[in-house]
């Protein structure tokens, strides 16, 4: 039995659901956005800001609650985003959703998407790929947000 | 039909009968994660028995036809067999036949009386759909418990007819009082609505105290009964509810079979919901009449080899003996109550111990989330509800966003419930939460 959770449950995961990087609000958010999964009612509101005059994600917040697996992917997030350029952010989130609908075939791509790997486990899951994407698509829709202004 | 009246003494239902009655179930049979299943979930769907499955088939395989319409041998028999599931599953609850309503589900059946009621209000029905007619001022009342199917298409009657809704109030274990109705209920009271069990706390609703009091007040009651039906006797006439919903899954019988009781005469009048063929009488191009209930609300073809099986499923349950069940679920739900409050860290909801209740128990672990609670006792072949068990409010209410639930059945034995104490034990452990 703790083998087959194993797989789901990396200490990464259990780690990062606990820590909860960036777990907060920004002071001046150049972006904000609510996601909430109706099937569990798990929620996040994340915030995103730009470097000004880059296309450089400064910092990044969060604040919600949920299940072990979208607290610890929301802070593996916190981590991953920030000094990324918003396209390669978008290339990493991609890679992200990629490995999650890939029911647990292949190898993902540590270098593109570093400590985000430990959710491979989750893709086996499919009740809880929602889990994992939630913060993830929160942060695209604040990317487009944050370009949208850049160019007004 | 074999039933056990209310108060009558009966031979409890033992461990060995237990064992028998498991044998008639395929799918309990398997290992799950590697594991022999322990289905916990039978408050959400039910597992249905090998005499279910094949008189459904059954039916396919010889009567198989459209019912009401057409003059043919297997057109006869196929709606016989209809007539009877409908005469088998009235005898079930003390309804006559005509006051049987085949829907598809609970859902569909609740739905069926609100916008009957909206359909009056907008001046359809006539005279005798007067007595639905709502206005400003006018209030629906339901309880804070409610499952969301009991409160949304009340919610959109108030929004479409100018009525209020109003509730009544749950306290911290999720239960309310008839004090609490009492507070809520007045003149301006045209609808009561509210759950026979709760299907979060397992709380059972004093229904003829609430029927009382609603009628005192010249309001309608309608009944969530998909709690109850499955798992207690229900005689809707003695309870006195206007009307009453449940759904067939839940009760060992198909998806896409529900029923709507309604009292003969509150039927008749009420405007359809759906509309088509099958329900009219007469048609010219410029309009319609309908026929009395039970057709008049069954527009369309039916889920036929579904109410064949159900009917089976409440022959299998009579014979059984609802009050025995009864009794059994209320056993297992306290060994589950009395065994989750020996755990650190469960915050349990609904009556307190020794509360007699349905067989299921909702409860939150702290520091872990019902999902990963959900995921852990799965890799142990465990299978219970997550979420918020479509009873949003309620959580909000309780300061949850979700809650773990196991719900026992007739073939829940005392060693699923005894993995499930051992295995929410570990949860706390196993995530670090303490």
């Amino acid at each position: 039995m703790a083998d087959a959770l194993t797989g789901l449950y990396q200490e990464v995961i259990l780690d990062h659901s606990k820590r909860k990087i960036g777990f907060g609000e920004l002071e001046n958010p150049g972006a904000e956005r609510f996601e909430r999964n109706p099937t569990c009612g798990d929620e996040i509101t994340l915030q995103m800001s730009m470097e000004p005059g880059t296309d450089r994600i400064a910092s990044l917040a969060w604040r919600g609650a949920g299940c072990s697996i979208s607290m610890a992917s929301a802070s593996v997030l916190a981590d991953t985003a920030p000094g990324m350029t918003i396209p390669e952010f978008r290339e990493t989130v991609e890679a992200f959703r990629e490995m999650l609908r890939s029911r647990g075939e292949g190898e993902p791509d540590i270098e593109v998407l570093g400590d985000a790997v430990a959710f491979h486990g989750v893709s086996k899951y499919v009740m809880r790929v929602k889990c994992a994407m939630l913060g993830w698509v929160a942060a695209e829709v604040c990317c487009d947000q944050l370009v949208a202004a850049a160019r007004d | 039909m074999p039933r056990i009246a209310q108060g009558v003494s009966v031979s409890p239902l033992s461990e060995l009968d237990v064992d028998v009655i498991r044998a008639d179930f395929p799918a309990l049979r398997q290992t799950v994660n590697g594991e022999p299943l322990a289905y916990l979930d039978s408050g959400a769907t039910a597992q249905r028995p090998t005499a279910v499955l094949d008189a459904e088939r059954s039916f396919l395989e010889t009567h198989n036809s459209a019912v009401h319409r057409g003059a043919h041998t297997l057109a006869g028999l196929a709606t016989e067999a209809y007539e009877d599931a409908r005469a088998t599953v009235a005898s079930f609850i003390g309804a006559q036949t005509n006051e049987v309503v085949w829907t598809s589900n609970a859902t569909d059946a609740l739905n069926l009386v609100a916008y009957g009621f909206a359909n009056s209000t907008a001046g359809r029905g006539g005279q005798p759909a007067e007595k639905f007619m709502l206005k400003p001022g006018d209030e629906i009342v339901v309880t804070e418990a409610e499952h969301h199917a009991n409160l949304v298409p009340w919610q959109e009657l108030a929004a479409v007819t100018g009525a209020s809704l109003r509730f009544v109030p749950v306290d911290d274990n999720g239960t309310w009082s008839l004090d609490d109705a009492r507070a809520v209920i007045s003149d301006r009271t045209r609808i009561v609505a509210f759950a026979h069990v709760s299907n979060v706390t397992g709380f059972v609703a004093p229904v003829k105290e609430l029927v009382e009091l609603a009628h005192n007040h010249g309001a309608f009651v309608v009944l969530d009964a998909c709690q109850s039906a499955p798992h207690r006797a229900l005689d809707v006439v003695d309870l006195g509810v206007d009307f009453a919903a449940f759904s067939g899954h839940k009760m060992l019988g198909p998806n896409g079979i529900g029923v709507l009781y309604g009292r003969a005469e509150l039927l008749d009048a009420l405007p359809p919901f759906r509309t088509g063929g099958s329900m009219i009488v007469t048609v010219t191009m410029e309009g319609a009449d309908y026929l009395p209930s039970p057709q008049r609300f069954e527009a369309g073809t039916q889920p036929v080899s579904q109410a064949v099986a159900l009917a089976e499923a409440v022959r299998y349950l009579s014979a059984i003996g609802l009050d025995r069940i009864e009794h059994r679920e209320n056993e297992l739900a306290q060994r589950m109550l009395v065994g989750l409050e020996q755990i650190d860290g469960i915050r349990l909801i609904g009556p307190p111990i020794g509360v007699h209740r349905a067989g299921l128990v909702s409860f939150d672990v702290e520091g872990v989330h019902a999902h990963d609670v959900g995921q852990y006792l799965d890799a142990q072949g465990i299978a219970v509800r997550v979420g918020h068990h479509c009873a949003q409010p309620l959580h909000r209410r309780l300061g949850l966003t979700a809650s773990t639930r196991a719900s026992a059945y007739v073939y829940t034995t005392v060693d699923d419930i005894d993995r499930f104490l051992a295995a929410v034990a570990q949860v706390r452990p196993y995530f670090g939460a303490i």
